[in-house]
């Protein structure tokens, strides 16, 4: 990551227009920290990883405290408004809970619903505010199903990597227990998509459990693992899919993208160089 | 018929592609900043896609009516090509995909066009009663659907909304047959996922005597479609937006293949290039030589010839009842006989 172009450095950005104050640095790191908080939940990582988080601005207050301006990018225009909308709240509400921010502004930049969205949120009309007639009740059945698909996905990679390296067979894997897992970066990815979904992570909690947490059956561990592969399989497309059309839509991007410790593939630069931005 | 067909290390292809357009994004056509929006998407799609050498210039991609039969049929190997229209009024004067000129097109060159057209059930008895002189206008054997069409307050709808089901009981009535469903981000309310196919799995099971080709084989949700297709034998997985995968990430689409191949079958995968998305010639030349890695092999099946032929164009063929030259036709060598997918009895919850 280069110095200009990180979001991490609020003074270096050409858009701070004032001289950095003696609170830039932690104050920028805990506003950068909670917008690592923001997942994107159809890709099942942070925002700040993905390279949507294009600019941060911090101005001092007074006080001691700062407002804050974000700004997002999608990697297209017509990414889903839902998902779009859930990034840019929770971001909000990320924010908001940092004691030394007055007021936070979120601008999603260049999306079809940028106008929509962006004064959703500064006025801060919820999720039905926002998409009016468009809204029924809320976001939540939405969240909680990318929240299930994210966890069946960690439970195949870690799964997977036990029988890749031998420790297990699929025959056994109905057994497997929480405490048996290596500690690694899957497992650490599997219990937080557990806690998500509010299961245990206690030591003799079983591994193959279902959307609800319930246990699956011996003779089912087969079919369903097979079937949480073509889920991981389906997240991990759209991440290389997102992260590369990202990079595409805004030449220079691959420099905020993080590598996702399971998956370093997913930060392959593209194979060529595309065409002329000038031509547009 | 006299065709030359593909031909590759000793065996000839017969390429039918599912899924092309001929759209007209350019400037005076763009309705509002949505036109541009989109089309900035599709070039995005392209660019980042597509071989260096296969790149268009941005102009280019906003309109190609000169080029289509070459890019496809000259040069891009295809035997018969399938018109996929999208409408896309809100964002273009005179919509997106170019009706008139694409049915001229087909009936200067029958044998290799088909037009298929689109409706939209917001549209309500008047759209009933024009699907009726489209289906004889244009002998329609195919629909194509967006279900995130924007349509004045909406901007979407689900395939089991009472009005859509009125408009699949008249496609049956009328014998369009074959209705290709492309999921797009919007659905009212959007309170739900809009890429989710469960409407289509609702459908499929109603409407038996329709097939439905699900376009871009359910991406961004393959393992939804992957789950509604095992259940449903009457759904298809048209390879639109997986296919380019080949390129730029092959250890990817061998994946996405490996699925398809286990949870659906080689007989219900389409070949399409999506064109103008991207151009056939590259596809066709790659698909053929396509095979898992070895190192994925102990996972997935290697790819056979016979497989290979059958998602090209003999699936395709077979829906939309185009003539295949006798050579043409599978005779399973012994040591290639296709193993058929045991489709699965899945019936657990998914969600």
């Amino acid at each position: 990551m280069t110095a200009v172009d990180s979001p991490l450095t609020p003074s270096s950005h050409p858009r701070a227009g004032r001289a950095p104050g003696p609170h830039d640095g932690v104050v920028a790191d805990a506003v950068r920290a909670a917008l690592g908080t923001v997942m994107d939940p159809e890709l099942d990582e942070p925002i700040t990883d993905l390279g949507f988080v294009s600019e941060q601005r911090i101005d001092e207050v007074g006080d001691g405290r700062v407002d804050v301006e974000v700004h997002l990018r999608l990697p297209t225009s017509f990414c889903a408004p839902n998902f779009a909308y859930l990034m840019a709240a929770d971001a909000q509400d990320a924010l908001g809970r940092i004691d030394a921010v007055r007021e936070i502004a979120i601008f999603l930049d260049d999306h079809h619903d940028s106008t929509k969205i962006n004064s959703g949120l500064a006025a801060g009309g919820g999720y039905r505010g926002t998409f009016a007639h468009e809204a029924d009740d809320s976001l939540d059945e939405l969240r909680m199903i990318f929240r299930r698909k994210a966890h069946t996905a960690a439970m195949e990679r870690s799964c997977s990597a036990l029988i890749r390296a031998g420790a297990r067979t699929v025959e056994d894997l109905h057994s497997l227990r929480v405490g048996d897992l290596p500690k690694d970066a899957s497992t650490d990815a599997l219990l937080r998509r557990r806690l998500d979904l509010g299961f245990s992570n206690a030591p003799e909690a079983l591994v193959m459990v279902d959307d609800r947490g319930a246990p699956i059956p011996e003779d089912q561990v087969p079919l369903r693992l097979r079937f949480a592969r073509t889920t991981r399989i389906s997240i991990d497309g759209n991440a290389h899919f997102c992260r590369g059309l990202l990079r595409t839509r805004y030449p220079g991007s691959g420099d905020d993208q993080t590598a996702r410790a399971d998956d370093p593939d997913l930060t392959l630069r593209d194979s060529h160089p595309t065409t002329p931005e000038s031509e547009r | 018929m006299e065709v030359e067909l593909y031909e590759h290390s000793g065996e000839k292809y017969f390429v039918v592609d599912a899924h092309i357009a001929l759209w007209d994004a350019r400037p005076e056509n763009q309705r509002n900043i949505h036109g541009k929006q989109f089309i900035d998407c599709f070039y995005d799609y392209h660019r980042n896609l597509s071989p260096a050498s296969e790149l268009w210039s941005y102009e280019q991609y906003l309109y190609y009516a000169d080029r289509l039969m070459k890019d496809l049929f000259t040069d891009g190997y295809v035997d018969h090509a399938i018109f996929q229209p999208a409408y896309l009024g809100e964002f273009y004067h005179r919509g997106f995909g170019q009706t008139e000129e694409a049915w001229a097109l087909t009936q200067q060159h029958p044998d290799q066009l088909t037009y298929n057209h689109c409706y939209d059930p917001r549209n309500g008895e008047a759209g009933l009663d024009q699907l009726r002189l489209d289906a004889e206008r244009f002998g329609l054997k195919g629909i194509k659907l967006y279900t995130a069409e924007w349509h004045g307050e909406s901007r979407g709808y689900k395939l089991t909304d009472p009005w859509s089901r009125r408009y699949l009981e008249l496609c049956q009535e009328l014998g369009i047959k074959n209705i290709h469903v492309h999921k797009g981000p919007t659905i009212r309310p959007l309170d739900r996922d809009a890429f989710d196919v469960a409407d289509i799995d609702g459908v499929a099971s109603d409407y038996t005597d329709l097939n439905f080709v699900v376009e871009h084989v359910g991406l961004p949700r393959l393992e939804d479609f992957c789950w509604i297709a095992t259940q449903e034998p009457n759904v298809y997985g048209g390879l639109a937006v997986a296919i380019p995968f080949m390129h730029t990430r092959p250890r990817y689409f061998a994946q996405i293949m490996g699925e398809l191949l286990y949870w659906i079958g080689e007989d219900r995968i389409l070949f399409s290039s999506d064109y103008a998305l991207w151009t056939p010639k590259w596809l066709v030349e790659q698909f053929v030589e396509f095979q898992i890695p070895e190192d994925m092999q102990p996972e997935y099946s290697p790819i056979t010839t016979a497989q290979r032929k059958k998602i090209l164009g003999l699936n395709a063929a077979a829906l939309y009842d185009i003539p295949v030259p006798e050579e043409l036709q599978i005779r399973a060598a012994p040591d290639e006989v296709p193993v058929a997918s045991e489709a699965p009895d899945l019936r657990v919850p998914v969600a």
